[in-house]
């Protein structure tokens, strides 16, 4: 009886669920070419002190798609999105191990500068971050730190990163007042914007909408969706039906492993590790 | 019957029962009663403070009517005339002691009046006590005149005579008379201290350039200063030029002279360069009155002290304060902000932090005056020396820096405040989100740039903080000023028109010595009391303005960032 009740019951929520995803990419990104392959993540672990955090990693993301991260709480997802613009060098006591290449260089490389690297590769937080400036100041700071634009191209690029973010046109009449001012959800595009503006080639979301209300979460979903056409977007979500909806490629990390990435139509249709399944069925997590 | 006996004993089970002193305690009521009568008390003593100095200070220079008493001691028959300043009673004992005729009072107290009838070196003392049981009669002359001299203090009387050149000019109206005469005494004095200050004071400025430059060059083997001679000679040869000028208007201000009658009758001859002002008190309405008292506060306020400081103004103390606060803080918030950016910022935390931590914390407990041991030690003696022994030579044996000054005394009070910068800085850069370095190092700032564009900026409410606590602590420490620059009486600004302008070097006077100067230094106690009050008030007055500049500024910057902090 108890035995029967499970297995029906697990497999309509995967059937479920299968309505819910957005994609239509269900090519393995394994068997992608090398060339649409963005950020190559190598054998990666990563330690503080003693405590082991994320362990021999190994992804393609393709390069121009969405890819989701998800896991419970602790997996090491928001760790592993740190790897990828170098943010984990804050903390003194990392240790990491293991490659990952930037469309083909070694981002640890010696020869890298960080900063550089870091306008590459954009990120934007849980929480909304604008700094305690203008609307405007907030969206050039990163332009002035790397380009000496002349104002006319500085503000041409304001207004692009703001359209961009779709935000140009709540904030175009008030460009000087405070971005404290704004609302939360207008803040998360604003810090999406000030991403955008410096012209990066990833967009790293750290768990982007989990501070929003729910309008304020389908705007930024929207947001993901149309810049996927321009940017490769890697998202970290402990909202399954989120990263159903918006993602191409889904990553379930668990315990600091990559238990299994696949096109988000596989990982949520049919999932190859049980591990995976059990957690996508709301078994735990 | 049996519901509504049931319903008061069920309401009972949760009322409070208010019986005995225990439940009382149990309820915290007295616990809330003993904080506010602790911040009561608090407000009551700041405000009595502030009050009793405020109220002693500031009736110094109302123009109080002047009274001629006459009074009988054991000694004989008086007439004196004078302002009363103080009236107090005393115990039998005590007037006993004073006096050996003590049967003339009633009961056990006697109340004695405190006149303060000028007149020094004309009808000494210049302040006494009047028994009120002795006084005969007691009347205010509407004639009596306050004349404030330049020396010894005022002098009560009434106007006899004006003389000119030794010539009686009998007036048709003396007291109009009178003051056009103080007026032009008035222009004369401006006139002989703008060259005294002005084309003198820097004459001689140039000669002791000159000399220190000649001193040079014959530490340096030169012989030839022939060009250092005609210079010389020139200058003077324009001091010889000031010097006559100064001389011809000391004999215009010796023209003049005035004769009074003082209350005993006698009559006395005051040159009338002497006096400064003149006013009839018993005269005046309550408007001229007010006028006269805010001219007075103005006097203080702006000109020199004469007298050991028991008469005049405390405008060089004010300035000196004023600017050496300005001074210690720009020394001591860039030396703080940049020790608590490192604490914070780039230290790598651990327990050697901590430790430092601790110390820093600690530094701002050690007494004042071990910095001012340590700044006359160190800054003066062994910083101030080496510097003449490398930079002036010339002067030598004489110090330039080697010896108490301006530039000491900030520096040794910048020290002296640098744990509490640190200490709030250090908290300011706490209270800042993570987020937002994150947020500005994820746009490839460097680590540098996100200091200098977001913390620093966020950070300031709370340097600005750092900066009031700093003032606040620093403009009323007076003992180590007394081991690093501050005097008596400097003969000089620290600032003026001689290049260099802003005199480091200089020593200079400081409102909390003057206090001390005043209260337990001087010749003169009676006279100096008032002013004792009027000068404490006025330091409360500045450290108060100069820190609600800064708190106004602070909450200026705070309703900036306010959205951003935790």
């Amino acid at each position: 009886m108890e035995e029967n009740n499970t297995s029906t019951d697990g497999s309509t929520r995967v059937r479920l669920d299968s309505t819910l995803v957005g994609s239509t990419v269900s090519v393995s990104p394994d068997q992608l070419p090398e060339s649409e392959t963005c950020l190559n993540v190598q054998d990666l672990s990563l330690s503080y002190g003693d405590k082991i955090a994320l362990q021999n990693i190994s992804m393609r993301i393709p390069r121009k798609r969405v890819t989701a991260l998800i896991g419970p709480s602790g997996c090491g997802k928001s760790t592993l999105i740190r790897c990828f613009n170098r943010m984990n060098d804050l903390i003194d006591s990392v240790r990491i191990e293991g490659r990952i290449e930037l469309n083909g260089l070694e981002i640890h490389d010696k020869e890298v500068d960080v900063s550089q690297l870091r306008r590459r590769v954009g990120m934007v937080f849980q929480r909304p971050n604008p700094f305690p400036k203008t609307i405007y100041e907030n969206v050039a700071y990163g332009l002035r730190l790397s380009e000496k634009l002349p104002k006319s191209e500085l503000d041409d690029r304001v207004e692009w990163g703001l359209k961009s973010a779709a935000l140009w046109d709540e904030v175009q009449d008030r460009l000087t007042d405070s971005a404290l001012g704004l609302s939360g959800g207008q803040q998360q595009r604003l810090v999406i914007a000030r991403a955008v503006a410096v012209k990066p080639s990833v967009l790293l979301l750290d768990e982007p909408a989990s501070a929003l209300d729910p309008i304020s979460t389908l705007k930024i979903e929207e947001l993901i969706a149309q810049l996927k056409a321009d940017y490769t977007i890697v998202i970290v979500t402990h909202n399954m039906q989120q990263a159903a909806r918006v993602s191409d490629y889904t990553g379930f990390l668990y315990l600091g492993e990559m238990i299994e990435f696949d096109s988000t139509v596989t990982i949520f249709t049919n999932p190859q590790e049980q591990k995976t399944e059990d957690y996508i069925t709301g078994r735990y997590g | 019957m049996e519901t509504s006996e049931k319903l008061p004993q069920d309401i009972g089970a949760f009322h409070r029962h208010r019986v005995g002193i225990g439940s009382w305690f149990k309820s915290g009521d007295p616990w809330i009663w003993l904080t506010a009568t602790a911040v009561g008390a608090c407000i009551v003593a700041v405000l009595g403070l502030l009050g009793l100095i405020a109220f002693k200070g500031l009736a110094h220079f109302w123009p109080a009517d002047v009274v001629t008493i006459d009074y009988e001691s054991e000694f004989g028959q008086f007439r004196v005339a004078g302002e009363i300043v103080q009236r107090e009673f005393i115990g039998r004992d005590q007037y006993m002691e004073a006096s050996s005729s003590a049967s003339q009072i009633e009961g056990d107290q006697a109340e004695r009046w405190m006149l303060k009838s000028g007149n020094r070196k004309i009808d000494a003392p210049d302040f006494r006590w009047v028994y009120r049981h002795e006084i005969v009669q007691q009347v205010k002359d509407r004639d009596m005149i306050v004349f404030e001299r330049s020396e010894w203090g005022n002098a009560y009387g009434t106007l006899v005579d004006i003389k000119e050149q030794g010539r009686s000019v009998a007036p048709d109206n003396p007291w109009g008379e009178l003051q056009d005469r103080i007026e032009r005494v008035s222009d004369l004095r401006d006139q002989s201290r703008r060259i005294q200050k002005g084309s003198i004071n820097r004459i001689n400025y140039r000669l002791e350039k000159l000399r220190l430059e000649k001193r040079n060059r014959e530490l340096k083997g030169i012989v030839d200063h022939s060009d250092l001679e005609n210079e010389r000679e020139q200058l003077n040869a324009e001091y010889g030029v000031e010097e006559r000028r100064l001389r011809e208007i000391t004999n215009q201000l010796d023209r003049d002279e005035i004769e009074i009658q003082i209350a005993d009758g006698r009559v006395s001859t005051i040159p009338m360069r002497n006096v400064i002002r003149a006013w009839q008190p018993n005269e005046m309405s309550l408007w001229s009155k007010l006028g006269h008292y805010f001219s007075s506060i103005w006097i203080f306020l702006s000109q020199e002290s004469r007298e050991a400081n028991t008469e005049g103004g405390v405008f060089p103390a004010l300035f000196g304060t004023v600017l050496m606060v300005l001074l210690m803080s720009v020394l001591v918030t860039p030396f703080g902000v940049i020790a608590a950016l490192y604490l914070r910022e780039y230290a790598k935390q651990g327990p050697f932090v901590q430790l430092i931590r601790i110390a820093v914390n600690n530094l701002a407990g050690v007494p004042s005056i071990v910095y001012g041991v340590f700044g006359l030690g160190f800054f003066v003696y062994l910083v101030g020396g080496s510097i003449d022994d490398l930079f002036f030579k010339a002067a030598q044996p004489a110090p330039t820096f080697g010896t108490p000054g301006l530039m000491w005394a900030s520096l040794t009070l910048a020290l002296l405040t640098v744990p509490v910068v640190i200490v709030s800085t250090e908290e300011g850069l706490t209270r800042i989100p993570s987020e937002l370095r994150e947020g500005s190092l994820a746009l490839g700032a460097t680590k540098a740039e996100t200091m200098f564009k977001i913390i620093l900026p966020m950070a300031s409410p709370s340097i600005l903080t750092g900066i009031i606590l700093a003032i606040a602590r620093a403009a009323g420490e007076v003992a180590p000023l007394m081991l690093v620059g501050v005097v008596k009486l400097a003969p000089t600004l620290p600032i003026d028109g001689n290049f260099p302008f802003l005199h480091l070097d200089r020593k200079f006077m400081h409102l909390g010595f003057h206090i001390y100067d005043l209260g337990f230094q001087s010749p003169n106690v009676d006279a100096a009391r008032p002013l004792v009050f009027a000068t404490a008030f006025l330091l409360v007055l500045i450290i108060v303005a100069l820190n609600l500049t800064a708190i106004t500024l602070r909450n200026r910057l705070e309703a900036r960032y306010r959205g951003a902090m935790l």
